[in-house]
C-alpha cells in the first residue's frame, strides 16, 4: 500500500522538477504540427534560449480556448479576424505576423469536376458543387474550416443544404479528413504543410493552386499576463521575439519537405 | 493489404532496435494506467466491497449508477477533468493540465466505477455463501471485508486487469488533458491517434500491434502469477 | 472449560415470522449444562430457524434468548454445508482462532492438536476445498472445537453424508461432548437420534411439542405427531392433526 502512494507520488515529482526546467506552453493547430516545423524550428530556439517548448496541438477553435483560459503561455493559429479578436478582447497582448503558406484543393487524379482548368478557387468549387462530386470539409471550425467557408460563401454555395450529400463535414482535424478524402475518392482543401508531410494520399493530387485567396497567413500572440497572472510572459516573449527575429525567421524559411520549404516568413 | 504488412515490419522494426521514442512512451503509457490502476483499486475495491456487505439507504441505488459508471465515454471523462484543472476552473492553481498527473487522474476516475462495481458483484457472491460461517465465528464487518477479498482475490485480480485494459486502451481522456506532448504526455493511443492523421497508417498499426503485444503479456504474467500461487498452496 | 459457562440458556416465549407467518411460535425452554440434545421434527418445522435464533445469527420477532452472562466467542456452529474458506485446512482452523484474538504460538498448537483428533493432521497443508465433502465437515468440527466453545449448534450436520463419513462425523461429535461442550443438534434422522440422543425436543410447526429424555420420548411419545413421526410417517406442513 505505502509503495503504491510512493510510486504514485513519484509521477508528482517531475512535476515539482518542470517548475525548474524551463518552458512555456504553446497552444497551435494540428496543420502546423502536422507539416513537422516544430520538430525542426523548435529545438534551436531550445539551444539557443534554454527554454524548452510544450506544443498543445489542437483545432483553432480549441487552441484559441486553451489561450483564453490561460492553459497555455503563447498561442499560434492561421485566422486573422479570431485573432484580432483574441488580442482586442484582452486575452492577447499584441498580434504579431509569423509567416504564411497557402491552401491547396486536392482530388482525385482524373478530376472529374475539370477543376484543374482553372486557377480560379472560388469557380473550381463552383465546378465541384455542379458536378456534386464529394466533397470533404473539416467541419470543426478551425481556421481551415473558416477559410473554406468563406471561399464557397464567395462562391454563393449554401453547403448547410447539401451537407450529407456531395458536401461531407467529417469534423476532425485535416489528417483524418485526408484520410477519408484519399478512401472516398473526393475533393478537400488542405494546407500544403500537412498535404506535404502527408502519407496515405491514395489516387489524391493538388489540383488547383496560386490563388491569392487561398493564402493561409500564421500569427502568434502572448497570453495576457494581465489576465492570468500566472503565465511566463517573460519566456514566451522571448520565444516570440526569436519567431520573428532573423535567426527565426530564417529558420522557417529553411524547413523543408522533399527540398520544397513549406511557409514563407513575413514579420515585420 | 500492404499496410498490414508493413505494420509488422515496422512493429519488428521499432523494437529491435531498441527506438528510444517507443521505449519512452511505452515506459509512460505503463506508468499512467498502472498508477491509475493502482489508485482506482485503492479507492474502488473497498466502495464495492462495502456496498456489498453494508446495508445504507440508496445502496441499490448506488449500484445501479457504479454498474452505469462502468459506460463512461473516455472523452467525456477527459473533457470534465480538463475544466476541472484548467487555469479558469477551481483546481487550476495546480497547475497540473497537460501533465502525466492530470492523465492519472482522469485515468482513474475512468476505471473506478468499474473496479468499484466488479469486485461488488464479486464480494457479493462470496458473501452469500460466507455470510453464516462469518458471523457465527465472530468477525468484525472490517474483518468479513478484509477476508471476502482475500477469499476473492484471484476474481478481483480479474476486475483490476479489466481496469487496466480500460485506462491502457483508451485516448479520449488523455489526449484531452495530456495534450499528447512529445516526450512529455504522449503515450501508445496518443502516438496512435497522431501517426493516423499524419497519414501514416502502417506505423499506426505497429504502434498498436505492440501495444496490443504489452497488454497480452501483463495478462500472461497476471495468469502465471495465480497459476504458481495456487500450485503453490498445495 | 476454565471460563464461567453461559448456560443455563433460557428461550422465553420465542417467536419469529415472516410475512405474517409464524415459523416459530410461542417456544419456551431451557437448556441446562450437561447432556446432548437432538432436536426432532420433520422438514420444515424449524429446527434450523430454531437454532440460528439461540446462535444469534436471527434477531426473535417476540420474546427472548437469554444466557448467563455474554456468549460472544463461547458458543460455535457447524451447518449443513460446510463453509470452507479458500485457504489450507490448517489456516481455516488457525482463522478462527485469530478471530478470538488467541496468540500466534497458542493457535498453532490448538490446531495441530484439533487436527490430529479429528483425524486431518495429514491433510493440514491441503486447500480445504479439495477435501471430500465428509472431510470438509470433519474440518468444520475441528474449526469449532477448537474454540474450546461451551455450546456447539449443530444444523444436520450429516444430512448430505453417506454412512461411513456420518459414522466418521458422529465420533468427533462425541468426542467434542466428552471434552465438556454442550451438544446441541437437529436432524431428521431417527436413528442417529436414537444414537446420539440424551435429551429430545420435538418441533412440528414451529412449535416446541414435546420435551423428555431420549428413553421416555422413544418409548412413549406424547403427542399424536411425534407418535406418527415416530412411526415412520411424513408429517407434512399441512396434514391434518391425526
Amino acid at each position: 500500500m505505502i509503495r503504491i502512494l510512493l510510486l504514485a507520488l513519484t509521477l508528482f515529482i517531475p512535476q515539482a522538477s518542470a517548475a525548474e526546467e524551463n518552458f512555456i506552453t504553446l497552444a497551435s493547430t494540428t496543420s502546423t504540427r502536422d507539416s513537422g516545423l516544430f520538430e525542426t524550428i523548435l529545438p534551436l530556439f531550445s539551444k539557443s534560449s534554454g527554454i524548452t517548448v510544450r506544443v498543445v496541438a489542437v483545432g483553432t477553435g480549441q487552441a484559441i480556448k486553451l489561450a483564453q483560459n490561460g492553459d497555455a503561455d503563447v498561442l499560434l493559429v492561421h485566422h486573422r479576424k479570431s485573432e484580432e479578436a483574441f488580442v482586442e478582447e484582452g486575452f492577447g497582448v499584441k498580434r504579431y505576423d509569423v509567416m504564411y503558406n497557402d491552401f491547396v484543393i486536392v482530388g482525385p487524379t482524373r478530376d472529374p469536376a475539370a477543376t484543374s482548368q482553372t486557377q480560379d478557387v472560388v469557380s473550381a468549387l463552383s465546378k465541384i458543387a455542379a458536378a456534386k462530386i464529394p466533397f470533404l470539409s473539416r467541419g470543426d471550425d478551425s481556421g481551415t474550416n473558416k477559410k473554406e467557408r468563406a471561399l464557397w460563401k464567395a462562391a454563393n454555395i449554401d453547403t448547410g443544404k447539401a451537407s450529407g450529400s456531395w458536401y461531407r463535414e467529417t469534423g476532425s482535424g485535416m489528417g483524418a479528413t485526408l484520410n477519408t478524402a484519399a478512401a472516398m475518392n473526393g475533393y478537400t482543401m488542405t494546407d500544403r504543410g500537412t498535404w506535404l508531410a502527408f502519407r496515405n494520399r491514395g489516387d489524391l493530387k493538388i489540383l488547383v493552386e496560386g490563388d491569392k485567396r487561398l493564402l493561409n497567413p500564421y500569427a502568434v500572440m502572448l497570453v495576457n499576463p494581465e489576465r492570468h497572472p500566472h503565465v511566463k510572459a517573460a519566456a514566451g516573449q522571448t520565444f516570440i521575439d526569436w519567431l520573428v527575429s532573423p535567426a527565426g525567421q530564417a529558420a522557417i524559411a529553411d524547413f523543408k519537405i522533399n527540398g520544397e520549404p513549406l511557409f514563407k516568413a513575413n514579420a515585420q | 493489404m500492404n499496410d498490414f504488412s508493413d505494420s509488422f515490419s515496422a512493429a519488428l522494426i521499432l523494437v529491435a532496435r531498441g527506438d528510444a521514442d517507443l521505449l519512452e512512451i511505452v515506459g509512460l503509457s505503463l506508468g499512467v494506467s498502472i498508477t491509475a490502476v493502482a489508485l482506482a483499486t485503492l479507492i474502488g475495491m473497498p466502495l464495492g466491497a462495502a456496498t456489498a456487505l453494508y446495508k445504507f439507504p440508496g445502496r441499490k441505488t448506488l449500484s445501479v449508477i457504479l454498474n452505469a459508471l462502468m459506460g463512461l465515454p473516455p472523452v467525456v471523462v477527459g473533457l470534465i477533468v480538463y475544466l476541472l484543472l484548467s487555469r479558469v476552473g477551481p483546481f487550476g492553481v495546480f497547475g497540473l493540465l497537460f501533465t502525466p498527473s492530470a492523465m492519472i487522474i482522469a485515468q482513474t476516475i475512468l476505471i473506478v466505477p468499474i473496479i468499484a462495481a466488479l469486485s461488488r458483484q464479486i464480494v457479493e457472491d462470496l458473501w452469500s455463501e460466507y455470510r453464516e460461517q462469518l458471523l457465527s465465528l465472530g468477525a468484525s464487518p472490517l474483518r468479513c471485508m478484509l477476508t471476502l477479498i482475500w477469499d476473492g482475490r484471484f476474481s478481483l485480480l480479474t476486475a483490476v486487469l479489466a481496469g487496466f485494459g480500460r485506462a491502457s486502451a483508451e485516448v479520449g481522456a488523455v489526449m484531452i488533458v495530456g495534450g499528447n506532448i512529445d516526450h512529455v504526455t504522449r503515450v501508445m493511443t496518443t502516438a496512435i491517434a497522431l501517426e493516423v492523421s499524419k497519414g501514416n497508417l502502417a506505423l499506426a498499426l505497429g504502434l498498436g500491434i505492440i501495444l496490443i503485444t504489452l497488454s497480452l503479456a501483463i495478462n500472461a504474467a497476471a495468469f502465471m502469477l495465480k497459476e504458481t500461487s495456487v500450485r503453490g498452496r498445495a | 472449560m476454565n471460563t464461567e459457562t453461559i448456560l443455563p440458556l433460557s428461550l422465553d416465549h420465542l417467536s419469529f415470522q415472516i410475512d405474517g407467518k409464524k415459523l416459530i411460535d410461542n417456544l419456551s425452554h431451557r437448556f441446562n449444562a450437561g447432556p446432548r440434545t437432538i432436536i426432532l421434527g420433520p422438514n420444515g418445522a424449524g429446527k434450523s430457524l430454531l437454532l440460528r435464533l439461540c446462535h444469534g445469527l436471527l434477531e426473535p420477532t417476540a420474546g427472548s434468548v437469554d444466557w448467563h452472562g455474554d456468549p460472544a466467542r463461547k458458543q460455535a456452529m457447524v451447518f449443513q454445508r460446510p463453509v470452507m474458506l479458500r485457504r489450507t485446512v490448517a489456516a481455516n482452523v488457525d482463522y478462527a482462532l485469530s478471530l478470538k484474538g488467541i496468540d500466534r504460538r497458542t493457535c498453532a498448537e490448538r490446531t495441530s492438536k484439533v487436527l490430529e483428533r479429528t483425524g486431518l493432521a495429514h491433510l493440514a497443508h491441503t486447500p480445504a476445498r479439495v477435501l471430500s465433502f465428509g472431510e470438509q465437515q470433519k474440518l468444520a468440527l475441528a474449526r469449532a472445537w477448537a474454540l474450546k466453545p461451551h455450546v456447539l449448534f449443530l444444523d444436520e450436520p450429516t444430512a448430505s453424508l453417506d454412512p461411513a463419513a456420518t459414522h466418521a462425523i458422529e465420533d468427533v461429535i462425541d468426542a467434542i461432548h466428552n471434552s465438556g461442550t454442550r451438544i446441541i443438534m437437529t436432524t431428521h434422522d431417527l436413528a442417529q437420534a436414537k444414537r446420539l440422543a440424551d435429551d429430545v425436543l420435538f418441533i412440528h410447526r414451529g412449535e416446541l411439542l414435546e420435551s423428555a429424555t431420549a428413553d421416555s420420548f422413544f418409548s412413549r411419545p406424547v403427542s399424536p405427531q411425534a407418535r406418527a413421526f415416530l412411526e415412520g410417517q411424513l408429517l407434512w406442513q399441512d396434514a391434518p392433526e391425526t
